[in-house]
């Protein structure tokens, strides 16, 4: 019964999580915030989504998003294009900020769930899974993929007054990417894992130390 | 008070909702500290040092340390570069010799005047509403929680949920800039070359973002839970 004693991480409201069927979410009795979710088979889901993910991330980066053509000269640009251009024009900190929501941060996300999933799928999840998933809450909150394809749509449009432009195969990953996310956040159920490394640490015949100070309420 | 709206929004959104007991008690006030991480309901021998979660490591607090202090910093800093921000170029377009600065706004009048404007509404509200809306959002939840003057908490709740969900949609602006320089190169011709208020634009969304991830909303129920109280005495 301990495992289902939650506070709320939105207002730290203490409550007991009734027992979720497949396909149920628990949300905060006061603030609403999603306490709980227990998708359908959502590992089992959630690892052919990631794979996917990954392979269109490598094609929305390694194609160009999009060609443009004007009076005879042509000149296209891939996703690490746009953080190259502004670092060569001197503008290398707003480089570094696109390069990592655009790149670093989605591929990161990515190898880390992936990884995650892979180690879930183990009888004995690896306690190294822990500092994966600690490390994971930061880089979704900073892969703006979906934000990056809206400005790219509207650069697009801004372009096309001046210039002919062809969408290319990256522009089109990268939509199916920013359907993916979400598609793999909601079918992620961390709790599940976090419950698995526990048993795996408190099976371990040598128990590692566990923290000090904290003790399970 | 908001037993029927709290009641109500449990059933409603959940099927099979969390059982709470009343009155509402918070975990902190139980002596009960939540793992940020993984969010292990944990009892400290003392909640000034909780240390470490036992089952993932992770440093454990009552809430968020320094909490109000680092984000009021970050948006009073946000606040700053948000005035160049609107003011410098953010693109300088050359044609054919002759370079034509472009503020924020002034790439919404392109957008305009070139006929696509749910395009230019999207970026005005991604770039320009959406920042300074952050910035006054978060100012007045600072100093809300600060000063205790939170009745009830739903709306101060709700209106954290919104700036943390829609700030990440203003970095629009940086990505529709960083791609149209990416691709208009076509010296000598046409050229984009960024301008210098794109840092301070780019500065002003990875502030806000920062102070929205420091400001811990479990404050605002503390805030709401200690006026409740006083009310009461």
């Amino acid at each position: 019964m301990t495992a289902s004693l939650v506070a709320c991480p939105g207002c730290d409201l203490l409550q007991r999580l009734p027992a979720l069927r497949p396909g149920d979410r628990a949300t905060c009795a006061r603030c609403a915030h999603v306490l709980a979710r227990r998708p359908v088979n959502g590992l089992d889901r959630c690892l052919p989504l990631t794979v996917a993910a990954a392979i269109l991330l490598v094609v929305a980066n390694v194609t160009p998003l999009m060609d443009l053509s004007a009076v005879g000269r042509t000149a296209s640009t891939t996703i690490i294009g746009g953080a190259i251009e502004m670092w060569s024009e001197g503008e290398r900190a707003t480089a570094v900020i696109v390069a990592f929501c655009a790149v670093i941060a989605p591929a990161a996300f990515i190898t880390s769930m992936l990884t995650v999933l892979v180690a879930a799928r183990r009888h004995r999840v690896p306690l190294w899974t822990g500092e994966v998933l600690r490390w994971m809450r930061y880089l979704h909150v900073w892969s703006l993929q979906e934000v990056m394809m809206l400005g790219i749509l509207v650069a697009l449009v801004k372009i096309a007054e001046l210039a002919r432009v062809d969408a290319g195969l990256g522009i089109f990953s990268i939509g199916a990417l920013t359907i993916l996310f979400p598609a793999i956040m909601v079918n992620f159920d961390s709790r599940a894992i976090w419950e698995r490394l526990e048993w795996a640490r408190e099976s371990r015949p040598a128990g590692p130390p566990a923290g000090s100070g904290g003790a399970h309420a | 008070m908001g037993e029927g709206v709290a009641a109500g929004r449990a059933a409603g959104r959940v099927r099979g909702c969390a059982r709470v007991t009343r009155p509402y008690q918070s975990a902190a006030r139980l002596g009960l500290v939540a793992c940020t991480a993984c969010e292990l309901v944990c009892r400290p021998v003392s909640t000034a040092d909780p240390g470490f979660c036992a089952r993932c490591g992770e440093r454990l607090s009552v809430r968020r340390p320094r909490s109000l202090q680092i984000a009021a910093a970050l948006v009073i800093a946000a606040a700053i570069c948000y005035v160049p921000a609107n003011m410098l170029p953010v693109l300088t377009t050359t044609t054919l010799g002759s370079a034509e600065p472009d503020t924020i706004i002034g790439g919404v009048m392109l957008l305009y005047n070139s006929g696509s404007w749910p395009l230019a509404l999207i970026v005005l509200v991604a770039s320009v509403m959406i920042p300074l809306g952050k910035i006054v959002a978060l100012a007045y939840l600072l100093i809300a929680v600060r000063r205790g003057a939170i009745h009830g908490g739903h709306e101060q709740a709700r209106l954290y949920h919104v700036v943390e969900f829609i700030g990440r949609w203003s970095m629009l602006d940086v990505f529709v800039d960083a791609y149209t320089v990416a691709l208009v190169q076509l010296q000598p011709m046409m050229s984009v070359a960024p301008g210098p208020g794109i840092l301070f634009f780019a500065a002003v969304v990875v502030l806000t973002m920062l102070a929205a991830e420091y400001f811990d909303p479990r404050l605002i129920w503390d805030a709401a839970d200690g006026a409740e109280q006083r009310h009461v005495a």
